[in-house]
């Protein structure tokens, strides 16, 4: 079923079943937003995990992707499924400008390219009148879905949300398991050799890269919807870090990974809030323990106990 | 505490969903402050914000009419989305009745938005935008303490009065900025002065601003005026104190934290406006002996007290409605608040408009030379100061639809 | 008035003069992550955090021990180096058969780690940190009045990028670094200890970024995001010059430092954005940067 092993079949079963119940046990809105940077972490992991390619700018495409969600929904009066579509593309017209420019240099210095191109996004918004600078883009309605199905209620929001993270996670695992994504694998094990074989690796990567925003933008202008903002936090280097703090946490590379980071870290966040002061050390140690220790993550862990793939 | 309580659950099970503990239900009124714990916000804001909401309860009496009352607290980390979620469960799960605080423009008005649909009070204390009673007020938001145009009038208005008739500006180029600068530009020229130029520089990637300070400085203007806030203003004005400009300093927004961290010998001579000032006369004392008891060796800022000062009069509010009718019903309760005349420590006599602007003076300060300052925090001496009713921006020119109406 | 398109000459002077200041910030500080990266293949994301802690090490010394402004200009790096040392031999040195992401991410966690703890000990607003006695007043240069520390800084930092290419380049040391940035096991096997020679170059690097914020200290606000801002521009200052070449890292912060400087006079709004614009056109025609080799 969709390249699934048996192992993952049942998470994903799992998974499914516990966004259906979780709802009536957790606060809707939390898991909304566990959800959208749960679809944000799968992307970033479709180019960390299966092409090897650290960006370390991913919240440009996921930010800008908030930005003209909302936007186009408080302005234009569009449809939910629409304005949350152009976030997605705005992501993906961006994520080809700058993967054009990032694939032509590999390893650290790709990270630290998407790095400093993100940070031009970050100042263009902060000026750009459209962002509205600091203040953000604030009290955008949540427009009827299709023009008809009212989303004003937080349950029709949470399903539309669940939809998208669920057919974006279909999506990325159906990349990943076609023939296009056993190249991008090779590419990750052994460029030359995937190049000598005579595969355009560049044009490979860049695709990838380009589609990883666009699941981003997709994720970002949902995040939009939910809370009704768009704000520069988005686009701040801090969010590059806590994405690749979430795949890096449920397990680099795995499929349930990211799913599980980003419900790990937007909890801790969301319930660290009372901790106050120690926010930004929690996150470092986060970072470090899992690079020293379990660099497999929560996932890639269990998973290597078991002795599955998931 | 049982908030953290619970956030230690969460985190020691760092893979456990947050489930949350079952909660004995019991009629207690619930205030959540949001403010900055752990980003630029922390000293002018922060711990000292939420003491400042435990002063305002110990001291409103009404744990003595047998009415509970709880302080939450929660890092909103400047992220608008965040602010938004811990409004949102704050009101949608645990109860809480009303949210104090909230630097940083961006959250503000996230919190704003929720606080309205949700129908509950938000009294923000912290934040510059003047939006909050402008263009998005709304039926349930105060903005206390201070905004843009009451900075910009203040400042620009009361140093044209003093002399200071010619005006070069330094923006922040980001919304702030601009409202700064459009607004001083106004005020300066309206009393009689004249900008004689403007430079914005990119926000928040400068940190040298040496060659703003010299086309400042070639501009041959009397004053030099700051449009920005927090460690831009803080860098220019170590570096024009570097430079030796001459010219007349004119922060558009300098917290008291920011003075003490720039130091006297650096800042002596810049001229700023605040709405309070913990030194101002024996009430404001009495509020800094209090506060310094809960924060030692700090003294309030205007933020801190604008919190004690807004959790007073609510709370005062909620006596006189009665704890049900004032949980009820957001928008009634700040109604009343705006009805009833506003009196403390802090900012003494005022009052809340229609658009949720609470009135009080705003005092043109200038920053003591080191030879006239007694200790730490003794910093200000008050030059001038404009009456609530003309410190803020007149109704008849607000876009709030409150107003409009 | 001599002009140049429609600016005072005198001005541009004046502005080429700033530039330069924040190119030597800029030299340093990327100074510091080639000699690091040449070495030990890690991007030292926690750079701008040690930056900082340079500037706070200063300012500790002067406020607890009255310790002054020259003496600390030695020691804070000595301290903020060891603290590199012990990073390094702790957490660091785990990472070396690794992929070199995982040591962006670690030296990302610990600049998190560092400004975290920063801001609880220190508050957010910052620390004051005087200029020194001997540096105070201007210099007349017959175009500008040049603030006597500014110049001090440039002499400085172009002093220790000196010292540091002719140490790299001329001395015994450096070849052997040199040699062991080029082939690791064979240098090891002449009888030099590597791995030592690993933590000690990690510790020099960090004592650059640390001698970088105690400069900055006088003149920029002494809090626990004054590293975080710079960073990111430095990184983009590393990807343009290349990171292979020690004099490259040297040039290209000078000379950014400059570029920004002249926008600031022409068009001030696009200053931030001018390096990573920089960045974008060399990319596309030296895609391994202006002095590195490809």
């Amino acid at each position: 079923m969709l390249g699934f092993t048996r192992a993952q079949a049942i998470g994903f079963v799992a998974m499914v079943a516990v966004i259906i119940i979780g709802p009536a046990v957790l606060y809707p809105v939390f898991l909304m937003k566990v959800l959208c940077f749960a679809l944000f972490a799968c992307a970033f992991n479709l180019l960390i995990g299966y092409v090897g390619l650290l960006s370390f700018g991913h919240a440009a495409y996921f930010g800008m992707g908030c930005y003209v969600t909302a936007w186009t929904a408080k302005n234009l009066g569009l449809s939910a499924e629409l304005a949350i579509l152009l976030g997605g593309l705005t992501g993906a017209g961006l994520g080809a400008v700058f993967g054009w420019l990032a694939i032509r240099r590999s390893g650290i210095y790709f990270a630290m390219i998407t790095l400093a191109l993100a940070q031009m996004v970050y100042f263009v918004c902060i000026q750009a009148p459209f962002t509205g600078g600091e203040d953000g883009i604030q009290q955008v309605p949540r427009p009827p879905l299709f023009g008809a199905i009212s989303l004003q209620s937080d349950m029709a929001m949470y399903w539309l949300v669940a939809g998208v993270f669920l057919l974006g996670f279909l999506l990325i695992h159906r990349i990943v398991h076609s023939p296009f994504g056993q190249v991008l694998k090779a590419i990750r094990e052994n460029e030359p050799r995937a190049t000598s074989l005579g595969y355009r690796t560049d044009d490979y990567k860049w695709v990838a890269f380009v589609l990883s925003c666009f699941l981003s933008g997709i994720a970002g202008g949902t995040k939009a919807l939910v809370f009704g903002i768009a704000t520069l936090t988005d686009v701040h280097w801090t969010m590059h870090g806590e994405v690749v703090l979430m795949a890096l946490v449920g397990g680099l590379g795995t499929v349930f990974g990211p799913v599980a980071g980003a419900l790990i870290l937007n909890g801790m966040e969301n319930y660290l809030a009372q901790f106050g002061s120690w926010v930004t050390v929690t996150q470092g140690v986060i970072f470090v323990l899992c690079v020293v220790a379990f660099r497999r993550g929560v996932i890639g862990e269990l998973a290597a106990a078991l002795r599955l793939k998931l | 505490m049982p908030m953290s309580r619970r956030a230690l659950l969460a985190t020691a099970a760092a893979t456990a969903l947050p489930v949350r503990p079952a909660r004995a239900e019991k009629p207690t009124l619930k205030i959540g402050v949001l403010t900055d714990l752990s980003g630029p916000y922390k000293d002018l804001a922060g711990p000292g914000a939420v003491d400042a909401a435990r002063m305002a309860v110990e001291e409103s009496g009404l744990a003595a009419k047998g009415i509970n009352i709880e302080v939450l607290s929660a890092n909103h980390q400047n992220k608008a989305d965040v602010g938004a979620s811990v409004a949102r469960e704050w009101y949608d799960r645990d109860g809480v009745d009303i949210i104090l605080e909230v630097a940083n423009s961006g959250v503000a008005l996230a919190v704003a938005g929720v606080t309205k649909e949700k129908n509950k009070v938000y009294i923000n204390s912290g934040a510059a935008t003047s939006d909050l009673t402008g263009a998005q007020c709304n039926a349930n938001t105060i903005h206390w303490v201070y905004d843009t145009y009451m900075l910009a009038h203040s400042t620009g208005a009361a140093m044209v009065k003093t002399g200071g008739d010619s005006w070069f500006l330094i923006v922040a180029d980001y919304a702030f900025g601009h409202a700064l600068q459009r607004d001083s530009t106004d005020f300066v020229q309206k009393a009689g002065g004249t900008v004689l130029g403007a430079v914005r520089y990119p926000f928040p990637s400068t940190t040298d601003f040496s060659s703003f300070l010299v086309q400042g400085q070639a501009s041959g203007a009397k004053v030099l005026g700051l449009a920005s806030a927090g460690t831009d203003v803080i860098n220019l004005i170590k570096q024009a104190h570097e430079f030796g400009i001459k010219m007349r300093i004119a922060g558009l927004l300098i917290f008291l934290t920011d003075v003490h961290s720039l130091g006297l010998e650096v800042s002596q001579g810049l001229t700023l406006t605040e709405s309070f000032y913990w030194d101002l006369n024996a009430d404001t004392r009495r509020f800094a002996d209090k506060f310094a008891r809960r924060q030692p060796g700090r003294r309030p800022t205007m933020v801190h007290a604008g919190v004690y000062s807004s959790g007073l009069h609510y709370l005062k509010t909620v006596g006189d409605m009665g704890l049900a009718q004032a949980r009820a019903d957001g928008a009634a309760t700040v109604a009343r608040m705006k009805a009833t005349p506003t009196s403390d420590d802090c900012f003494g006599p005022g009052s809340i408009r229609a658009d949720g602007r609470k009135l009080c003076p705003a005092y043109l300060f200038e920053v003591k030379k080191p030879s006239e300052s007694k200790g730490p925090w003794d910093y200000y001496k008050l030059l001038a100061t404009t009456p609530a009713d003309e410190a803020f921006r007149p109704l008849s020119a607000s876009a709030c639809p409150l107003v409009k109406a | 008035m001599i002009t140049i398109f429609g600016k005072p000459l005198l001005l541009l002077y004046g502005q080429l003069t700033l530039g330069l200041i924040n190119g030597a910030f800029y030299a340093l500080l990327s100074l510091g992550l080639a000699v690091i990266f040449g070495l030990l293949n890690i991007i030292n994301f926690a750079h701008g955090a040690l930056f900082m802690l340079g500037g706070f090490v200063a300012w500790a010394l002067l406020e607890y021990l009255d310790i002054g402004y020259w003496p600390a200009l030695v020691l804070a790096p000595l301290i903020v180096g060891v603290f590199g040392v012990v990073m390094e031999k702790t957490l660091i040195n785990r990472l070396y058969k690794l992929d070199h992401l995982y040591g962006l991410l670690l030296t990302f966690g610990c600049a998190l780690i560092i400004e975290g703890l920063a801001r609880n000990e220190f508050g957010s607003s910052g620390v004051p940190y005087p200029i020194p006695d001997e540096l105070r007043g201007p210099l007349d240069l017959g175009f500008m009045m040049l603030p006597a520390y500014r110049a001090w800084v440039v002499v400085a930092a172009a002093g220790v990028c000196l010292a540091t290419w002719l140490v790299i380049e001329k001395t015994r040391i450096g070849s052997t670094l040199r040699a062991a940035t080029e082939n690791a096991p064979l240098v090891q096997a002449f009888g030099v200890n590597v791995p030592r020679l690993i933590t000690l170059t990690y510790g020099a690097g960090v004592a650059l970024a640390a001698f970088a914020g105690v400069l900055a200290a006088p003149i920029y606000s002494v809090n626990p995001n004054m590293g975080a801002n710079f960073i990111i521009t430095v990184f983009a200052v590393v990807v343009i010059g290349g990171m292979g070449s020690i004099l490259g890292s040297i040039v290209t912060g000078f000379g950014l430092g400059i570029l920004e400087g002249l926008t600031k006079v022409y068009y001030p709004q696009a200053s931030a954005t001018v390096v990573f614009m920089v960045m974008v056109i060399v990319l596309l025609a030296r895609p391994a940067g202006l002095f590195g080799k490809a």
